[in-house]
């Protein structure tokens, strides 16, 4: 074995960033006055995804195996590195006033959103499954107890029980499943593992292992048959805790999956994945089309959203690869976006999330309807937004691969889903205000926020063609992990 | 200057959107700056007639860069019938803006700016030459246009502008589906309009691929035109957008279907577009004979307007689908013609809106006493629309018609009596507007048009004359390009009888011997 360098530290210097700013808010925290607004511990986490996203890319010069060949940087890796951390400083922007608002005077908020954040990109470049599985429940664990965060109503006590209860269900299939693939293959470590496999005949065990990871994960990311739980869980978690976990941790599983999936030469999963993302598409989309909370709508249509990024992986190949590591990008964009505008005009204690409370918000706060406009408008796919594009990558992946009743089911369901995403829209601008909802000046912080994601939505939309390459490096890489080769070569980028 | 006009006259209006947005709200500066801007624009479009010559290759001015990875290019280039259609577009725009001088009152910003976004994407949508490009421009005309509905409209906007926006876009994905299928069958992949051709005219795909392509172009251009029986959004859309959202609905919005049916559903599937013809055309003579009825019981005045354009865009159909170089020629003329008269229609009826609220025709009778130009503008635009000789509209028809007959008796001869309805159906309403007593007293003082409604309606009446006597000067980059989109047929089937008739018609020859 050998000995710890100091490449292994930056190989994991993303991490280490976002533990101390992480400890160092939760070591603060008791030092402020009790009941005091946790503002300054907010930017002191902002600055710290930061510095973590900073960090991410100092990696680039630093691909390779680090700390005894669990942890991988390589181009995948450090595409999710940017990515999760940008979707935690955004989320942080938007909490500075809601927790003010809502009288939430706690730092511990923070810290354990850039705890979650280090398990989410740890996941990301994690190689090993035990070590995966270590991750995912730090990001998990920090997630339930945001979803309490609002702790004098019951529905959001409920949400985060459910989502605790369920959850710990779904990462004990994911371990279980991590098992079995040990008792196929004698190993835990996807390069490993795809040795082993190599060219070996189709095996019940590890289709059971896949088949059991697949259940773990599919959780995480709210792909149905394993999404019950997510609207009543949006529905009662803090808004910006929504726009966290509904982004955040999916691209983290996302991120894993494909590593399953694809680096560790697995088979046999093609039909569970074409189903479930069947189900989720038709599932997410009808259920969307009757709510009328705007966070259940946009819960369920996260449903939707993981099945059309299952269909880019029922493609597979390059391609579909490419297409499954943009449309994450893509959607954490519009939908954290979505729900930093849902938690700014949802008011203290969250009293306006129906529909109609946003009537005639197009006059009454242009910059919240604008925004907000966009994001719809990438959620629906329409062009010259990052939403249309990925779905767009996504459906020529899926056709070249000849997928063409996948293609056509997910078409139809993005016909459907135009419905209840322009719903809103119409309300907005078409309608007089029924009530007298006078929403809250939009603070410099929040603003920063929706222009940012604005702006990512709208540049992924129209210029997506770095981030495209980029995905593509990353895609080329995952598929090549099975390779001897590239495991060779990773070990002597290593000395 | 020949590489950037085109980039240009396409992305001024979005560059003038853009400072619209940044401009503080002052309503009179923002009409002011949309009004140059939008005249800007014309100006600079004016450049493409002059800067043209039809003998040479296809498409002018061309500007192809990649744009996202290698697949997709910004292709953008003009033929003779795409350029006119942008004259169209950039010479009503600012006549848009006049009428919505003192009609929108209300958030003047906003509906400035989606109005000048319109634009751009409706001039894409005629230059682009990458279909991804295409797409793009395509979908990007439904968003501001449904806004302009919704946020402007009048009673039951809201149902309308929903209506507008899903058919649209519901139909528009099969657009998208087909052109995805040929990007990935064709080898290299590509979205290049001429290359795709290119494949598709070397036999390249199967009889039963092109049949689904065919239909799934089809079916997102025929929603727009709209041909029967896809024409439902249009009347709903129509009364209940703004004066200025009508005028580039029907003028320029509509074209952009029959655009589409003669640039790729003809232009990329010849064969099959001949194959299919035959119930093409029975739709479109629906179309023209069951528009004009209903116009004719219409009680309101923009409903009547707007199943005129029902009938009148089947002529366009019409002329595409009897495969003869005439009858084409005849649509692409009949597309600006229809663009300029039923445009200035839908401006007229907005004048009248302003003044009384309502689009009732029984409301009104004797206006030609207290309103003697507006009725003199009135009965131009009613003439031209009806088909009469030196006006514009008798041009186009004639030519579809003579296609028409060539193609088939009976299609000439049913077409033919729905020129015979409009004239019913218009010149009624003019009686019922203009002539007869007065019946409702408050009519007797309505004011007649100021200076600045004049100042959009002259630009009409003039090209409304000017495309009636001195059609060869608009006609011979048309038949120049026709000629080019409709070659391939020659190609594919030579011993088609149909391929002698291209020949046979010259609409220029034809147009001299009136």
């Amino acid at each position: 074995m050998s000995p710890v360098t100091a490449g292994d530290y930056i190989r994991i210097l993303p991490e280490l960033v976002l533990t101390a700013f992480g400890c160092a808010v939760m070591i603060l925290d008791p030092l402020l006055p009790a009941g005091k607004s946790r503002r300054s511990l907010g930017i002191l986490s902002l600055i710290g995804t930061l510095a973590a996203i900073a960090a991410a890319f100092y990696q680039l010069n630093y691909y390779g195996l680090a700390w005894f060949d669990m942890v991988q940087v390589d181009s995948f890796s450090i595409f999710f590195h940017v990515l999760i951390p940008a979707i935690s400083a955004i989320c942080i922007l938007a909490s500075l006033e809601y927790l003010d608002r809502q009288k939430i005077n706690s730092g511990e908020y923070y810290g354990l959103i850039l705890f979650g954040t280090v398990g989410m990109v740890l996941m990301s470049s994690a190689i090993e499954l035990v070590l995966i599985f270590i991750a995912l429940e730090i990001s998990s664990i920090s997630t339930y107890v945001l979803a309490g965060y609002r702790r004098r109503t019951a529905i959001s006590t409920e949400s985060s029980i459910k989502y605790f209860l369920l959850g710990s269900f779904a990462t004990a299939f994911f371990l279980y499943g991590v098992a079995l693939m040990y008792g196929a293959t004698q190993s835990t470590s996807i390069p490993k593992i795809a040795a082993a496999l190599g060219n070996t005949e189709f095996s019940t065990l590890v289709f059971t292992a896949t088949a059991l990871m697949l259940i773990g994960l599919g959780f995480k990311i709210a792909a149905a048959p394993f999404h019950v739980w997510t609207p009543d869980v949006y529905e009662g978690a803090p808004a910006p805790i929504v726009a966290f976990m509904s982004t955040g941790p999916k691209a983290a599983a996302f991120a894993v999956l494909l590593r399953v999936l694809f680096g560790a030469n697995v088979t046999g999963w093609f039909w569970l994945i074409w189903v479930s993302a069947v189900l989720s598409m038709t599932i997410g989309n009808l259920g969307a089309l009757v709510q009328n909370n705007v966070k259940r709508m946009l819960a369920y249509s996260s449903i939707a959203h993981a099945g059309y990024v299952l269909v880019a992986f029922a493609a597979g190949k390059e391609i579909g690869l490419t297409a499954a590591i943009f449309y994450t990008a893509a959607y954490a964009a519009m939908n954290v976006g979505a729900f930093a505008v849902v938690s700014h005009f949802a008011s203290t204690g969250e009293k306006y999330v129906s529909i109609d409370d946003y009537a005639g918000l197009g006059r009454r706060s242009p910059l919240l309807a604008f925004t907000l406009t966009i994001f719809l408008l990438s959620l629906i796919g329409i062009p010259l937004t990052g939403g249309f594009f990925a779905k767009y990558y996504v459906f020529s992946a899926a056709l070249q691969e000849n997928l063409i009743w996948l293609t056509i089911i997910g078409v139809v369901n993005s016909a459907i889903a135009a419905y209840y995403y322009l719903r809103l829209i119409v309300v907005m601008y078409m309608r007089e205000p029924a009530t007298d909802i006078a929403p809250e000046p939009v603070s410099p912080a929040m603003s920063t926020a929706l222009v940012l994601a604005a702006i990512a939505t709208l540049f992924l939309g129209i210029i997506p063609s770095s981030v495209l390459n980029y995905a593509t490096k990353g895609a080329r890489e995952v598929s090549n992990m099975s390779s001897q080769k590239a495991i060779a070569t990773a070990a002597t980028q290593n000395k | 200057m020949n590489a950037w006009i085109l980039t240009l006259v396409t992305f001024i209006p979005t560059a003038g959107a853009i400072l619209l947005m940044l401009l503080p709200r002052n309503d009179k500066n923002i009409r002011w700056t949309a009004l140059i801007i939008s005249v800007l624009a014309f100006a600079f479009s004016l450049y493409l007639p002059f800067a043209y010559s039809s003998e040479s290759t296809s498409f002018h001015f061309e500007v192809n860069v990649p744009w996202i990875g290698q697949a997709i290019h910004y292709h953008m280039g003009a033929d003779g019938v795409s350029m006119w259609l942008v004259l169209l577009t950039t010479f009503l725009v600012p006549l848009g803006v006049l009428v919505s001088w003192k009609s929108i009152h209300d958030r003047v910003k906003e509906f400035f700016v989606l109005f000048l976004l319109l634009e751009t994407a409706m001039i894409g949508v005629f230059l682009a030459l990458d279909m991804f490009l295409f797409y793009v421009f395509w979908e990007a005309t439904l968003i501001p246009m449904a806004l302009l509905i919704g946020m402007y409209g009048h009673e039951r906007r809201i149902y309308a502008a929903v209506k507008f926006f899903l058919y649209t876009m519901v139909a528009s994905v099969f657009m998208l589906a087909a052109i995805l299928w040929l990007y990935t069958h064709t080898q290299p992949h590509t979205f290049d309009y001429v290359e795709v051709r290119k494949w598709l005219a070397a036999g390249q795909a199967s009889a039963g691929a092109i049949k689904w392509l065919f239909l799934g172009f089809f079916i997102a251009f025929a929603v727009k035109v709209p041909l029967f029986p896809l024409h439902t959004w249009l009347p709903d859309a129509h009364v209940e957008a703004p004066t200025a959202g009508s005028l580039l609905l029907a003028s320029v919005l509509l074209k952009m279907g029959t655009y589409g049916l003669l640039r790729f559903n003809v232009g990329m599937f010849p064969a099959e577009a001949q194959r299919q013809a035959p119930w093409i055309n029975v739709l479109a003579i629906i179309g023209i004979i069951y528009g004009a009825l209903v116009a004719l019981v219409q009680p309101n005045l923009k409903k009547l307007i707007a199943y005129s354009s029902v009938s009148h865009l089947g002529f366009v159909v019409l002329g595409i689908f009897t495969f003869t170089q005439v009858g084409t020629d005849g649509a692409v003329y009949q597309m600006l013609n229809h663009g300029i008269s039923t445009g200035a229609l839908f401006m007229l009826a907005g004048m009248l809106y302003e003044r009384k609220h309502t689009y009732e025709l029984s409301a009104y009778g004797g206006l030609a006493t207290p309103m003697p130009i507006y009725a003199t503008f009135f009965l131009i635009v009613v003439l031209s629309s009806v088909g009469l000789p030196l006006l514009n509209g008798f041009v186009g028809e004639f030519l579809i018609l003579n296609g028409a007959f060539q193609d088939k008796i009976i299609y000439g001869a049913l077409a033919a009596s729905g020129v015979i309805w409009s004239a019913c159906y218009l010149l009624w309403m003019y009686q019922r507007v203009f002539y007869g007593p007065i019946v409702h007293e408050e009519n007797k003082s309505l004011p007649d048009i100021n200076g600045r409604e004049q100042i959009s309606l002259w630009p009409l009446a003039i090209m409304a004359l000017v495309m009636g006597v001195a059609s060869p000067m608009f006609m011979k980059s048309i038949d120049f390009s026709v000629g080019k989109i409709t070659t391939a047929q020659k190609i594919i089937s030579p011993t088609d009888n149909k391929a002698g008739a291209l020949n046979s018609g010259n609409p220029v020859t034809a147009e001299n011997k009136e």
